[in-house]
């Protein structure tokens, strides 16, 4: 090897070992957002949503079905992500990673590329069992793709960071359950936020992930709280501040190396 | 490619010679002269303030079997661990073949195979893809075959379908040594390799080394064990609170600072040296009946006879007299105690 090569097998190794574990425990990996994305059909979708007039021009039930997915993608990104890298190091088995000759790029995108995939399929099969419950339509299925990779990996990028700057698994539960869920469910997923009074729309702007799932939105049914270019435009900041933030961990070795 | 021959058997080398063309590891022929690794001037202070390396100044040389010998906490692993990379160094600069550890990165830790001191494994990987998963992260086309005789070599071929975790802590370490010559390394640290482990094992390690050395292979260990430095080592780094105190060849260290213990078995117990022995550095043990002289390895020719001379003439008779020479451990301790 030399001192420029992209290590192609290092790569390979590391999203090949990703998805084993998660191949490993598939049922679990499965069964348990299926479950959760039923529940929340049966009692927001059947049970409220039956009581609830159109939004955005679609019932209820198809309204709240891109959100659905996006909150699934969230945490599932969030949750394997941090937890692949977040293991190495408290196993210490870390030390063959940090010995090995493997660049940042290689490790973020061996580790943020199997998280993403797994998050990927996970809303696909989502999407799946959603139509089985009502008729789903997708108007930009090219678009609602893309934007899906794009989110799983905007999300997957900070569950890596997260797992790097945990101590711990207390930690490494503490950002997507104290800040990401709540942000979520305040960020529309259930709602648009053109239903909240005047005062509160204003506060939800403050919100990135209103953003994020108003553009998936979009790609659905054609109209999001704001437009897709917005949306387009934070899900790459996102991104951006992840690449960021994983740049200045690896150049300082920040809670990797002492 | 050395390493590579040592696990495969001879008709594997003669066919495969050709086939060899991926080579990663620099060939030696860079100059065997050259120090396959060079530690200049490194320093290591811990976020917590702890100074645990100072101005580690040293050199192995090209298929070497070097032993960095120290009592614990005297920055063994710290030291092994800024070479790999897994610890970022305060100050100084390390060559492994000749290439910066961290602009040239790649081509160093490509070179390096580290076994870590503590029993690091993977839980529910088997043996097999483990070992597989090492060799692709350290950026090499999968071989099978070689992957095979290392497990073969380890006596881990028969294991190589289980889940580590189901392993004994032998086992884990030998899976742990098979990870760290799945990539071919140049060199192999071996972190306190038989801290804990058993006799066979310790004893199949210490054949796995010399093999390693015979094709080619630099092997650094640590320990804390003398008899492991003495037994292994050709050369012996001593560590202590971060200094390295001395590097030297084994067997020139044994002569220089090793005593030797001439021990004589008397007729008759004697009530106390006699005055005219006085300048000997003599000790009477065992209620008078044994004669002990301590001396340099290197005045053995002159210091023998001219005591047994002296005794001659004094009348002291003796049954039987032994030698001993004094073990790393006694060195050991006297290097350290001079430290303090
Ligand atoms: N990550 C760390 N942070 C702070 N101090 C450390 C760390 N690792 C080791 N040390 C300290 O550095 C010194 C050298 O440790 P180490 O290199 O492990 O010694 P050895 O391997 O010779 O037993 C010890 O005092 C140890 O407590
Ligand atoms: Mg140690």
């Amino acid at each position: 090897m030399n001192a420029t090569q992209f290590n192609i097998h290092g790569v390979r190794a590391i999203y090949r070992f990703e998805m084993t574990r998660f191949a490993r425990t598939l049922w679990q990996s499965l069964a348990t957002p299926v479950i959760t994305t039923v529940l929340y059909f049966v009692v927001f979708g059947a049970a409220i949503g039956g009581r609830m007039g159109e939004v955005d021009g679609v019932t209820y039930g198809a309204f709240i079905v891109p959100g659905l997915i996006m909150l699934t993608v969230f945490t599932e990104s969030l949750n394997n992500a941090s937890f692949g890298i977040h293991m190495p190091k408290f196993t210490g088995t870390i030390y063959e990673l940090l010995s090995a000759p493997v660049s940042a790029v290689e490790i973020v995108l061996a580790y943020v590329g199997a998280a993403a995939t797994k998050s990927v399929l996970l809303g696909l099969l989502i999407l799946l069992t959603a139509s089985l419950f009502m008729p789903v339509q997708v108007l930009y299925p090219g678009w609602m793709l893309f934007y899906l990779v794009l989110v799983a990996v905007a999300f997957s990028l900070a569950g890596f960071i997260i797992g790097i700057w945990a101590r711990g698994f207390e930690e490494l539960q503490f950002v997507p359950m104290l800040i990401v869920t709540p942000l979520t469910f305040l960020g529309g997923a259930f709602y648009s936020i053109d239903m909240l009074p005047g005062a509160w729309r204003t506060v939800s702007l403050f919100n990135p992930v209103v953003y994020v799932i108003s553009g998936f939105r979009w790609t659905f049914h054609g109209s999001g709280d704001v437009s897709m270019g917005i949306s387009l435009a934070v899900v790459s900041g996102l991104i951006g501040l992840g690449l960021l933030l994983v740049w200045g961990i690896f150049r300082t070795g920040y809670r990797l190396k002492s | 490619m050395a390493l590579r021959d040592a696990f495969r058997s001879k008709e594997d080398r003669v066919s495969e010679q050709g086939a060899l063309s991926g080579v990663r590891v620099p060939e030696a022929s860079a100059g065997d002269t050259q120090p396959v690794i060079s530690v200049r001037g490194l320093d290591k202070i811990y976020g917590s303030g702890l100074r645990a390396l100072s101005g580690i100044d040293l050199e192995i040389r090209r298929g070497e079997i070097f032993a960095l010998l120290g009592p614990n906490g005297a920055g063994k692993t710290t030291l092994i661990s800024i070479v790999c990379g897994i610890v970022n160094p305060s100050a100084g600069r390390i060559l492994v073949g000749g290439h910066d550890i961290i602009r040239e990165y790649r081509i160093t830790r490509s070179m390096v195979g580290l076994v870590p001191q503590e029993l690091h494994t993977d839980m529910f990987e088997t043996v097999w893809d483990t070992v597989r998963f090492s060799r692709g992260l350290f950026g090499l086309a999968p071989d099978a075959a070689y992957l095979e005789r290392v497990l073969r070599d380890l006596s881990l071929w028969d294991k190589r379908n289980e889940e580590i975790m189901t392993l004994s802590g032998g086992m884990k370490r030998r899976v742990l040594i098979a990870k760290a010559l799945a990539h071919e390394p140049a060199v192999l640290f071996l972190d306190e390799p038989t801290a804990g482990v058993d006799v066979e094992l310790r004893r199949d390690m210490w054949a796995l080394v010399r093999r390693l050395r015979d094709t080619g292979v630099t092997v650094i260990l640590t320990t804390h064990y003398i008899e492991e430095a003495e037994e292994m080592a050709e050369r012996v780094g001593v560590i202590h609170k971060g200094k390295l105190i001395l590097v030297e060849d084994k067997q020139a260290l044994m002569a220089k600072l090793g005593k030797k213990q001439l021990t004589l078995h008397l007729q008759s117990p004697l009530p106390g040296i006699p005055a005219t022995l006085a300048g000997w550095d003599l000790t009477l043990n065992n209620d008078g009946s044994e004669l002990e002289l301590t001396f340099g390895a290197d005045e053995e020719q002159a210091c023998i006879p001219a005591l047994l001379r002296s005794m001659g003439e004094l009348g002291i008779e003796f049954r039987d007299l032994n030698t001993r020479q004094s073990s790393l451990e006694e060195i050991f301790v006297n290097l350290v105690s001079e430290r303090k």
